[in-house]
């Protein structure tokens, strides 16, 4: 099936396509998050700020989102990957995996050698895939605290 | 964490048959292989057999083979086969004691580091082990 599956750059047309993909992750609605994205890594054409959509028989299946950060944290230029998604009914298929290695392939152009990406630990799903395509506990260690006390 | 013998060996005998299902291995194939005790092995597939990881076939040419899910069993189902992953502080429970806020807090800690490992070990399955193991082998 794979090889039916185009990978693209997103399009201001793919919006609800995004929305309703993001949905099936994450009940928690946030169209004014995605205009956000759409604006800033479709509609600016920055270089580093990548936004692409895997496509099928004219659906759009899944999209990822990525970006090269330089210098957070006291990382040097690195590449993001900060979301994902693909339909359930074309899971196990490579859809993923054919977004991530374009990703990398243009995350490796805009001059990075290494991409990042953050997941929920209790999301195994999205962890054991990434974990597939060799992704590895990496150098940097996120800590957080609840702040409501203070 | 030191991960105990038996889910080590465990580890080895699933991996390697997981490698190739069709394939029946005896537990002296695979003890010799990676150079562990034929009968520790013996009773590890014993587990894995009743686990339905592994189905152990019979008469002459017999031996093991890998009957699991290679990309939905995770190392993490493995070990836990064979033990917790808790991390042993042996301190006496929180009570009415006066270093109780020490202990809790040092209890704390250690559940952290256990989930962390944890989450390592149960995203990580078979076909993704295994599939880093061939390419480590071609480096």
């Amino acid at each position: 099936m794979t090889e039916q599956v185009t990978i693209r750059n997103a399009m201001s047309s793919d919006f609800d396509a995004v929305i309703d993909l993001d949905l099936v992750g994450d009940p928690q609605e946030k169209p004014a998050y995605w205009r956000g994205i759409f604006d800033r890594y479709v509609a600016s054409g920055r270089a580093g700020s990548i936004f692409l959509v895997a496509e099928f028989n004219g659906d759009v299946i899944g999209f990822i989102v990525g970006e090269v950060r330089a210098w957070e944290f006291g990382s040097p230029p690195c590449g993001w990957v900060f979301a994902l998604s693909v339909s359930p009914k074309h899971r196990e298929m490579g859809v993923g995996q054919l977004m991530l290695e374009e990703m990398c392939k243009r995350l490796k152009k805009a001059g990075v050698t290494t991409v990042r990406t953050m997941v929920d630990r209790e999301n195994k799903l999205t962890l054991s895939f990434f974990r597939s395509q060799g992704m590895r506990t990496g150098r940097y260690i996120e800590l957080e605290k609840l702040i409501d006390d203070i | 964490m030191k991960i105990q013998k038996a889910s080590l060996f465990a580890l080895y005998a699933v991996l390697e048959l997981a490698s190739d299902p069709e394939r029946q291995l005896s537990a002296t194939d695979i003890a010799d292989k990676y150079g562990v005790s034929t009968h520790h092995l013996a009773k590890i597939l014993r587990t894995l057999v009743r686990s339905k990881l592994v189905q152990a076939v019979r008469g002459a040419g017999g031996g093991y083979r890998f009957t699991g899910v290679i990309n939905r069993t995770t190392l993490l189902d493995v070990i836990e086969l064979f033990e917790t992953l808790e991390s042993e502080l042996d301190t006496p429970s929180p009570g009415d004691h006066a270093g109780d806020a020490i202990i809790e807090e040092l209890q704390s800690i250690t559940r952290e580091i256990d989930d962390l490992t944890k989450a390592v070990l149960d995203t990580i399955t078979l076909e993704t082990a295994l599939n880093s193991s061939r390419l480590r082998a071609k480096l």
